[in-house]
């Protein structure tokens, strides 16, 4: 079965681990993820803060891509991605006037028909009706379901899961066998795009996601967006100054916990490729 | 655009935000949420709710408070104002707007520098690869912002997991990408 996948910039790179478990998983399930061809960056924070034109001619040219290789289901998986991907679609769809204008900058067709579906619309609809039989080595471990910002906000146009205490990771990770902890912390921001210009604030609320996931007795924070892991993860010794304590919980992408219960090996999931050290199996 | 409430006088920036992205300030009751709930509103010089209780003025010097302040650099587009706010008005679109309009009019906040520095480096980055090329926007940003030791040593630890580019991972129409920049400059 062909699917479209829209990668993003960061799983080429930062999110490699991110990357190479959402590909583990597609193989693993029999799926065939086409990419989009040539895809570009969806222009993240930066476009929007400084050129709000710019902010949609980008994401619609992926749009208008996947509708011109007759991909008419994308899988996003990094949640700001696909946040600025489904944003772009209903702001084009609610102004024809400024869809015209971004056809025009984009000298292209496009329409707005793309199915856009996040990590977790994904594994509900291909990976789940597939999990049984299939789980050899069940995830039993207490674990922090950490959703951030973009999978489920603006919750008016990404109309996903509930924008306050979320339940969609929640019941996937019970699926494969995990108990997930009560966690307030569930939709507070890590800090996002601050990870270079403003590290501190990062450094705070990412520390608060930690502390709060480790004193509820979390093995391990999950999450599913590659801007959230790298601020927990890689941004883990800054965090570590900033509280003048030392957080060991690791960060696990929800791909790479589906993807060691069906019995991938750890490094087929990008798991050694962590700033914190993964050592639950 | 009908307005609900009053009629805002045209030559005022809360008139601009409904004409240009029809956030209407004049809805807000000023019952905090948006401010409680904000993750960086404790670093703010306005926290959000003030932000707009300026706007609903309708007086120059407040919205000049408004354009100058740090806050609209410091908000991170969470969106979890938004999601609380029961007249559901859209303060991250018109955060958007503001910052747009605070570097047009040449009133960014002296703090907001970095920030912007770095916006910039990765915009530079796409401009000419189409796609994100994170060692290079790392640089750039080093020398927009003059912040040389930053990080300095997560980008080996960055190479040794994998995790770094060394060579930019390209679109094949650069050409593309780069009308599309100049069709959208300065708007």
């Amino acid at each position: 079965m062909k699917i479209g996948i829209y990668p993003g910039c960061s799983l080429t790179g930062s999110a490699r681990d991110y990357n190479e478990s959402v590909f583990a998983l597609a193989e693993a399930f029999d799926i065939d993820f086409v990419q989009i061809p040539d895809w570009n960056c969806c222009g993240a924070t930066a476009a929007h803060n400084l050129n709000k034109e710019l902010s949609l001619a980008l994401p619609a040219r992926i749009l208008a891509l996947a509708e011109k290789h007759g991909l008419d289901e994308i899988v996003v998986p990094c949640a700001a991605c696909y946040s600025r991907l489904v944003v772009t679609q209903h702001e084009l769809k609610k102004n024809p006037e400024l869809k015209n204008r971004v056809c025009e900058v984009l000298n292209m067709d496009y329409r707005g028909t793309s199915a856009i579906l996040n990590v977790i619309e994904w594994i509900d609809k291909y990976i789940i009706p597939k999990l049984d039989g299939k789980i050899s080595n069940p995830f039993s471990h207490k674990v922090a379901c950490y959703y951030g910002c973009l999978l489920v906000r603006p919750d008016k146009v990404l109309r996903y899961d509930r924008a306050e205490d979320p339940q969609t990771m929640d019941i996937v990770m019970s699926k494969i066998g995990a108990t997930t902890v009560e966690y307030p912390f569930k939709t507070e921001c890590c800090g996002a795009g601050f990870s270079v210009s403003n590290t501190d604030i990062v450094s705070k609320l990412s520390g608060k996601i930690i502390e709060d996931a480790e004193h509820r007795g979390a093995e391990a924070i999950i999450v599913a967006c590659p801007m959230c892991h790298s601020n927990l993860d890689m941004r883990r010794n800054d965090i570590n100054k900033y509280w003048g304590r030392k957080f060991n919980i690791p960060v696990v992408f929800i791909t790479q916990a589906i993807g060691l219960a069906v019995g991938l090996p750890a490094s087929k999931v990008g798991l050694k490729r962590h700033f914190v050290e993964v050592n639950i199996s | 655009m009908t307005h609900q409430h009053h009629n805002i006088e045209n030559n005022t920036l809360a008139y601009s935000i409904e004409k240009n992205v029809e956030v209407h300030t004049q809805k807000c009751y000023q019952c905090g949420k948006c401010s409680a709930g904000c993750p960086v509103a404790e670093e703010m010089d306005l926290p959000p709710s003030m932000v707009l209780r300026l706007l609903q003025t309708e007086e120059p010097a407040n919205e000049e408070k408004v354009l100058r302040s740090m806050s609209i650099w410091l908000c991170v587009t969470c969106e979890m104002c938004l999601s609380r706010c029961p007249m559901e008005i859209d303060i991250p679109s018109m955060m958007d707007f503001l910052r747009q309009k605070s570097i047009k009019e040449k009133k960014v906040n002296p703090k907001a520098k970095k920030i912007i520095a770095f916006h910039k480096s990765f915009l530079n980055s796409i401009r000419f690869t189409g796609r994100l090329f994170e060692l290079g926007l790392i640089l750039d940003y080093k020398r927009q912002s003059l912040n040389m030791t930053q990080d300095i040593t997560l980008a080996p630890k960055m190479i040794s997991r994998g995790k770094l580019h060394i060579i930019p991972d390209m679109v094949r129409d650069k050409t593309h990408i780069a009308n599309i920049f100049k069709k959208t400059r300065n708007k």
